[in-house]
């Protein structure tokens, strides 16, 4: 029997809610709004010449050949990202699991990167890669690897996923091992009992039963590689060379901050914010009923 | 007796309350944004604060905006916002948008008649004079700190190579056989540069009057349309592309990165900008004694060359607050005189002595070299004489450019470069995409400031 509360107050709940919506409304609707009526403008970077011309800055935007190269380098982006920094935060939150001496000193130590800024983080980087004084660089040339990523896209491109998932590892080490803490120890005991080796208790106990841990960081690791690199990518690359690093959201930055460009750039933000509402959808709804709770 | 005197007290704070904002109010106050990181900013602030000091009636207050382009998007929205600066340093990239701005801007020569101010712009070096200036000559803008690319070189790395110390190469052909023997003497970066398109796109067509753009690179209207994409310009950057093949070249990233690879003494030879001569002094192993400087080179095949080169740096434009917001009277009269003040022969002298950018004013150059600046500076009058080379006689390819939306193109031309340093394209189809994908910048610009 389901105990039903109902508050007499009717206004209650809206007050309760109402510091929420304020910011909602004044920190997404209303920009979000904006972006949606300057898509349809085309104007001059003082705003005295505006024109409306409907939807012609999104085919614009469409049938941009760059466009397409920056949804290319996006997905290429995301899935490295969310795929390197997921699978060695795993890898180092089953060995913070186990007893060892000092776990507190590394489990610090492996949190730590996450209170650093993308763009502190992206110099760090820097001092290792970099064409010239980096050391890595220096060892790749030793080795006789031409390492340049300034010239060659692919090698940019390692550099700033490398950066970038290397601040996320942190934050998924943290929810991992929680999620490796939560699973009982009886139903993993039980298993070896029954004679079940190490991998095979892993990949059958407790890879599945840590499915909602992971299913929640695929959803924030991708959020977070859409749209909280432009820091990384700015410091390390400006979206070069060529157009090689140039991601969707880094484009959104290019065009409309840096060319002025407001209607193109307002165009690629509501793809963008409509990309990411399906995206959500879509993972939430399909997605989710495969997780095991 | 207690009584009144505390009633008296409150009275006279009373009146001090009342009377120190009205101190205050005695002196306009003018905002000024400037994009210049230390220590040449801190040099443009002590120069806001020395006009403070020499009057009272006006005050500029100076503050740091971020970097060039960070400082045009900061103008720009405040703009927007109803809240622009009374007065902002524009980069010369830039200068072509802000032309083409309207209301949001107060050109100079508008901003003197209606104060009654006057600067004597006559004394102005005619480079710089006319990068600012309309076609029929009235000023858009202030000039300040301007620059021009030329070539530093590590006189060490010459010698290491059995070069003669102090003769630099003249010609592309030179410059090339010169970094082969670099290269061969052991020397891993023979050549880079600065500022990429800026010292061998822009600055290599005013000096072989090559056209970057029709209609006098934009000075003509906003229907120009790009020329980068001629047989010259090609040869030019193929040279580079074979250079960096061979291992004499070394692309040191866009904008100003390839400084850093100068000063560390690992490149042998750049071509950068002028105003980067103080940090060379300060950095390069060997210091003053070891830096080369020399004019750019140009091919001597071709018909005219050299021209003199255009110049970089920034200007100063007077901004309206916002679309529906003119200035008063005398936050006008305030930035004309802060004008006058900065365009001053000695503050000009100062300016240009302390930093390595131009000296603006002929008066400056000659108060230079009767101070005997350039004998203890060898070299420090290079970037003069080269804006000079010529004969002084400007065409309309090496007036200077101005295109609007050029912040984008010289993205773009940089991209395009990149691609074809890296082999994925030819010299030709780099400029081809070029010009295709500037003017597609440049006609949005057209239809975005006609309204139509």
């Amino acid at each position: 029997m389901r105990k039903r509360v109902i508050f007499k107050n009717q206004a209650l709940p809206y007050l309760l809610l109402a510091p929420q919506i304020a910011i909602t409304a004044v920190f997404f609707f209303w920009p979000a709004g904006q972006a949606v009526w300057q898509s349809l403008l085309r104007e001059d970077a003082f705003g005295l010449n505006v024109e409306f011309v409907g939807l012609e800055n999104f085919a614009d935007v469409l049938s941009d050949p760059f466009y397409l190269n920056a949804v290319r380098n996006t997905v290429v982006f995301s899935v490295s990202v969310t795929a390197l920094s997921m699978s060695v935060a795993l890898g180092l939150a089953v060995l913070a699991d186990r007893q060892i001496r000092a776990a507190t000193v590394y489990k610090t130590l492996l949190i730590w990167p996450y209170a650093i800024a993308p763009a502190v983080a992206a110099v760090l980087w820097l001092f290792i890669f970099h064409p010239s004084f980096g050391l890595f660089s220096q060892a790749l040339r030793g080795l006789g690897i031409p390492w340049d990523y300034k010239l060659n896209g692919t090698h940019a491109m390692i550099l700033v996923v490398l950066a970038s998932a290397w601040k996320q590892v942190s934050y998924n080490f943290i929810f991992f091992l929680a999620g490796l803490q939560s699973i009982p120890k009886s139903v993993i005991e039980a298993a070896a009992i029954d004679g079940a080796g190490e991998t095979r208790r892993f990949w059958t106990i407790v890879f599945p039963l840590l499915s909602p841990t992971t299913f929640f960081l695929l959803v924030v690791n991708l959020v977070y590689a859409f749209f909280d690199t432009f820091g990384v990518i700015h410091a390390l690359t400006q979206g070069g060379p060529g157009k090689a690093t140039e991601t969707l959201i880094y484009k959104v930055y290019a065009d409309g901050v840096q060319n002025l460009n407001f209607g193109a750039s307002s165009a690629q933000s509501v793809i963008l914010m409509a990309a990411v509402i399906l995206l959500t959808m879509v993972q939430f709804r399909y997605v989710e009923r495969k997780v095991h709770y | 007796m207690h009584r009144r005197s505390l009633l008296a007290g409150a009275a006279l704070a009373l009146t001090a309350i009342a009377a120190s904002p009205a101190v205050a109010q005695q002196r306009v106050q003018i905002e000024f944004w400037h994009g210049l990181t230390q220590p040449l900013g801190g040099m443009l602030e002590q120069i806001a604060a020395d006009f403070n000091a020499s009057q009272d009636r006006f005050q500029v207050n100076a503050s740091f905006r971020g970097s060039y382009p960070e400082t045009m998007a900061a103008a720009i929205a405040a703009f927007r916002a109803g809240t622009a600066p009374h007065i902002v340093q524009m980069f010369e990239v830039g200068t072509g948008t802000m032309m083409a701005a309207g209301r949001a801007i107060k050109p100079v020569h508008e901003l003197l008649a209606e104060t009654g101010v006057s600067i004597d712009f006559s004394d102005y070096l005619p480079a710089v004079r006319g990068y600012y200036s309309l076609g029929d000559g009235r000023m858009m803008s202030m000039p300040f700190n301007s620059s021009t690319a030329i070539m530093f070189y590590n006189k060490e790395h010459f010698r290491r190579a059995g070069l003669d110390p102090e003769k630099a190469p003249a010609t592309w052909p030179e410059l090339r056989a010169v970094a082969q023997k670099l290269r061969a003497a052991g020397l891993a970066c023979p050549f880079t540069t600065a500022w990429p398109t800026w010292t061998q796109i822009e600055q290599f067509s005013a000096i072989h009057n090559l056209p970057l753009a029709t209609l006098d690179n934009g000075f003509g209207g906003l229907g120009a349309e790009l020329r980068v994409n001629n047989p010259t310009l090609v040869r030019h950057i193929n040279t580079l592309v074979e250079m960096g093949r061979e291992g004499t070249f070394r692309w040191g990233g866009r904008d100003g990165a390839g400084d850093a690879l100068f000063a560390s003494g690992e490149c042998s030879i750049i071509h950068a900008s002028s105003g980067a001569r103080a940090r060379f002094v300060r950095e390069l192993p060997g210091g003053l004694a070891n830096l080369g400087v020399a004019m750019l080179p140009f091919y001597p095949d071709v018909e005219g060359a050299p021209l003199n080169s255009i110049i970089g740096g920034a200007s100063f434009w007077a901004m309206n607050r916002g679309p529906n917001a003119p200035r008063s009277a005398d936050e006008l009269r305030a930035v004309a005189e802060f004008f006058r003040y900065i365009s001053r022969p000695e503050v000009a002298l100062k300016w240009h002595k302390d930093t390595g950018f131009l000296p603006v004013r002929l008066a400056a150059f000659e108060a230079a070299k009767a101070e005997g600046f350039y004998t203890q500076n060898p070299g420090a009058d290079i970037p003069i004489q080269q804006l000079l080379r010529g004969g002084g006689q400007m065409t309309g390819n090496s007036r200077g450019i101005r295109l609007g939306g050029f912040v984008e193109i010289r993205v773009i031309m940089q991209e395009e470069i990149e691609r074809a340093l890296q082999g994925q394209q030819t010299a030709q189809a780099a400029m081809d995409n070029a010009v295709q994908r500037g003017n597609v910048v440049l006609r949005n610009f057209e239809r975005a400031n006609r309204g139509g």
